[in-house]
């Protein structure tokens, strides 16, 4: 195992003082009132992805987004003006919740002329006005151009759709995303349009199953399986090449072994007869050159940066596909779990079947992480252990969950500040 | 009635069970198979593979004849099975009993 050299300070957790190095307190997943102060000072302030542009492809796609932890639900829309706008899901006439089908709380989607409230029948163009008062003049002084749907901000970064639930919001998105996520400027998402979409209710608090993927650590013990069983090492550990930290935001890269040129016993007959396999096809289509900040560290051979966008995004990059992982919570002790595969449009059969391999292979080990977290959250609300030891490998988990409490500190010492 | 290329009439007997357009109904399959029949499919399957590949790769990818799109559904099951076969002996993933993980989006075909 190559050891990939730290930075001077001796590790990458002491490269970051501010960290510290001492046990971290998990009580942050567990505690119902905690989860209340992250509803307002993280998910009604920071800016948070929605969907990429592909998702709304034509005037009028939309599709809407239950925020639970925000008690918000967003419209996001293609306008006429081929924009993408935000809305609150609400109806101006007596708060119906506007765009929805079957049932009011699950998200729903497709191409719309316009809005038609299922109540009363008032009516909203795409870009949101209200355009269609039923017996307007029963009304009392009633402005019809007053009455355009509730705007929620909203931004895009590379194709990335991000909306602030914020009145006001403190940050610009870029300025938000700071610069070493927007280092990916220039990859070519919007290139990588062959999509699969997974859904998971997991029983775990959002954080918990977002520290399984910023991590490697867990991957020898977790996952041995990723390696078949003729070239297993037992004690093997697992050293990334590269941490980096940045403003509310991580990130970390692997090396890459080419997988076709490793003898046969050191990949799956499924691998060996597809070419694909869990780091994906073997060979991915030539998309050019790519923007330096995909890998920060020049990690060379370069294998794959996950990026981990506060509060609840993170983008996995690859150099010719990428994965998504967005954490919705649901309570103190679930969450909502997005996953997207992005890839080039196959061209050929053979294409396609690298991609099913790569989609099939990301969802058995995927398994394996949910199938544990919901463990990890009910030893965690016995409350007999509080305090916990990281190692330098879990420096992003250290990282996030400091954040996180900053950022609640910093809500709480303004609330006392308007309350004093 | 025939459901693939008369090229791969061997793998005919399989292809009932196994010819699903959607990961959904993959899985499922998977998920309430017996690991005898998910060895007797991936054994007779995967030594085919490459040919079935070459076979399929002759036609335009977004206009495969009937019993060529059946193929290719054949060989999406392949993959479905192979972690069964492979790596857990077992239809489900250890360990993930309380857990499960839906695809609702996918390309086609
Ligand atoms: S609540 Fe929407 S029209 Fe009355
Ligand atoms: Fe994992």
């Amino acid at each position: 195992m190559t050891q990939w050299p730290k930075p001077p300070e001796g590790s990458w957790t002491e490269h970051y003082p501010a960290l510290g190095t001492g046990t971290v307190c998990f009580d942050d997943s567990v505690s119902p009132e905690f989860y209340e102060l992250e509803r307002e000072a993280i998910f009604k302030r920071a800016w948070l992805n929605v969907g990429r542009v592909e998702d709304l492809p034509r005037i009028g796609s939309c599709f809407t987004k239950e925020i639970t932890i925000a008690n918000a639900s967003v419209i996001l829309v293609r306008g006429a003006d081929d924009e993408v706008r935000a809305f609150h899901n609400i109806c101006r006439h007596r708060g119906n919740r506007l765009v929805w089908s079957d049932d009011p709380h699950q998200e729903t989607g497709g191409v719309y002329r316009q809005f038609t409230c299922k109540y009363h029948g008032w009516r909203y163009d795409l870009q949101g006005a209200c355009t269609f008062v039923q017996q307007e003049d029963e009304f009392f002084d009633l402005d019809k151009s007053s009455c355009g749907l509730a705007p929620v901000h909203c931004d895009i970064w590379n194709g990335f759709i991000f909306v602030n639930l914020d009145a006001r919001p403190r940050q610009g998105l870029r300025e938000f995303l700071g610069p070493m996520i927007t280092g990916l400027d220039g990859y070519p998402f919007e290139k990588m349009t062959e999509h699969y979409d997974f859904v998971a209710e997991n029983n775990s608090n959002w954080k918990l199953f977002a520290d399984a993927f910023q991590e490697y650590y867990h991957v020898p013990s977790l996952h041995p399986q990723q390696v078949p069983p003729a070239v297993r090492d037992p004690g093997a550990g697992f050293t990334c090449a590269h941490f980096q930290c940045d403003g509310p935001h991580r990130l970390v890269s692997t090396a890459g072994t080419r997988r076709w040129a490793l003898p046969e016993e050191c990949m799956y007959p499924i691998e060996r007869v597809t070419r694909s396999g869990l780091v994906g096809p073997w060979e991915t289509p030539d998309v050019g050159a790519l923007p330096d900040g995909v890998n920060p560290g020049k990690v060379d051979p370069w294998g794959i940066s996950n990026f981990q966008v506060f509060p609840n995004l993170e983008i996995l990059v690859y150099a010719g596909w990428y994965i998504l992982y967005r954490y919705w919570p649901t309570s103190p002790r679930s969450h909502r779990f997005e996953a997207t595969l992005g890839f080039h449009p196959a061209r050929t059969v053979r294409q396609r079947v690298e991609h099913e391999v790569a989609s099939v292979v990301f969802k058995e080990f995927a398994l394996q992480d949910a199938g544990m977290l919901g463990g990890t959250q009910a030893a965690l609300e016995t409350g007999v252990l509080h305090e916990f030891p990281l190692s330098d490998q879990e420096i992003l988990v250290r990282h996030f969950h400091k954040v996180v409490a900053d950022w609640v500190g910093a809500y709480r010492r303004e609330g006392i500040g308007a309350v004093g | 009635m025939t459901m693939l290329p008369t090229e791969f009439a061997d793998l005919e007997p399989f292809a009932p069970k196994w010819c699903l357009p959607s990961e959904p109904g993959r899985y499922a399959m998977r998920l309430s198979s017996s690991m005898d029949e998910m060895y007797e499919f991936y054994e007779a399957i995967h030594p085919r593979a490459a040919a079935a590949i070459s076979h399929l790769e002759r036609f335009d990818l977004y206009g495969l004849p009937e019993d060529a799109t059946n193929l290719l559904h054949l060989l999406y099951s392949m993959i479905m099975v192979s972690f069964p076969v492979e790596a857990w002996g077992q239809p489900r993933v250890p360990d993930t009993g309380s857990a499960s993980f839906d695809c609702f989006t996918e390309p086609a075909p």
